[in-house]
């Protein structure tokens, strides 16, 4: 089968500065994938030019074989790493928008899980907290049948329950022919749920390996061997 | 309620030990249909292909068999699982008597100790 995501000898650069070089990289359906690396590694870059929000400088990246583009965003489900919303709209409201744009979204989901982690859905966006925001905005991307989501740090901000939930509603929410992608610092937290991880290191490649396959080699964590390669 | 598992070891190892565990300790009997292997990764909080990996393992060894279209049970083979329970036995106590002799015991000491300890929690429970 075609793999869902595919990088061939990707670059991104701004002026002279390589945010991505020469990347190759393939993701395949059925499995979680966390996106790793230090600040500035080209974590958010990769993640914006499979969005279709960059545009490479050169090499290309395929979303099932396409460019990214009208056509991808209707099976990309994509959380960004900031807020997205007008502030001034209710949670139903929201809802409402989401599904007008995307035909994939159900809308019995996302007020199931809404109403599971206690969230008014006539509250204001500006209203809620920040952790609650980005509950929001998950729930709202987990809540359409997408082929790929793409999670840019989706954890960060929430308390260490809702993040059970959370890591709950991404492993009960795909299906086996969808792909997930999460970025994050926050490695021990989801290290369980992911298939493979993917090391990003000054814009390359540093490391492409199944989580089983790490702890069996090195006998030790991700976030151990993280640690180890990433030593300030 | 997520699984506790060990940083430093592959993962689906855990799973089998833990899913081996409660076979040998009667959480699941012999012939009980387990749950679906989603059901089992969410419980645990792990992959779905971590979990699918650790039952296709038991399979392998014969403590669980998948029925095509019913699902994956538990081995109806009491004495195999009985077989296993003295081998996890087995295990505790060569571990029990390795750290011991660490802590610079002989094996007789250490038997003897255990048998006081044993009067000990006797005469606790007699009074």
């Amino acid at each position: 089968m075609r793999p869902i995501l595919e990088c061939k000898r990707l670059t991104k650069k701004f002026g002279n500065f390589f945010a991505l070089s020469n990347l190759d990289l393939s993701l395949d359906r059925g499995q979680i994938v966390g996106l790793l690396g230090p600040n500035g590694s080209g974590k958010t870059t990769l993640i914006k030019l499979a969005n279709g929000l960059l545009v490479p400088t050169d090499g290309h990246i395929m979303i099932n074989g396409m460019a990214p583009g009208t056509a991808t965003k209707k099976i990309v489900s994509y959380l960004p790493d900031r807020s997205f919303f007008s502030n001034q709209m209710k949670v139903k409201e929201i809802l409402t928008y989401y599904a007008d744009f995307y035909k994939n979204f159900s809308t019995e989901r996302a007020v199931k899980m809404l109403d599971t982690l206690e969230i008014d859905r006539n509250a204001r966006f500006n209203a809620l907290s920040k952790g609650t925001r980005e509950k929001v905005q998950l729930v709202l991307v987990m809540s359409r049948d997408a082929d790929l989501y793409i999670l840019d740090e989706p954890i960060g901000g929430v308390d260490p329950a809702a993040r059970d939930y959370i890591l709950q509603t991404i492993l009960t929410n795909y299906n086996e022919n969808a792909a997930v992608l999460i970025s994050t610092h926050l490695i021990s937290d989801i290290e369980n749920v992911l298939d493979r991880v993917v090391f990003l290191q000054n814009g390359q490649l540093a490391v492409n390996a199944a989580v089983d396959e790490i702890r069996t080699k090195y006998g030790k964590s991700v976030d151990a061997l993280f640690r180890e390669v990433f030593k300030c | 309620m997520p699984w506790n598992l060990d940083n430093d070891r592959p993962i689906y190892l855990q799973l089998m030990e833990r899913i081996q565990h409660d076979i040998i300790s009667g959480v699941y009997q012999p012939g009980d249909k387990l749950p679906s292997v989603r059901d089992l990764a969410v419980d645990a909080a792990v992959n779905p292909n971590t979990m699918q990996k650790a039952l296709s393992e038991l399979e392998r060894c014969g403590l669980v068999y998948s029925q095509r279209t019913s699902g994956r049970f538990i081995t109806d083979d009491a004495s195999m699982i009985c077989g296993m329970r003295k081998e996890l036995a087995q295990e505790h106590i060569t571990l029990l008597f390795k750290q011991m002799r660490q802590l610079g015991f002989s094996d007789e000491e250490t038997l003897e100790m255990m048998k006081q300890s044993l009067k000990g929690e006797n005469n606790e429970t007699d009074s």
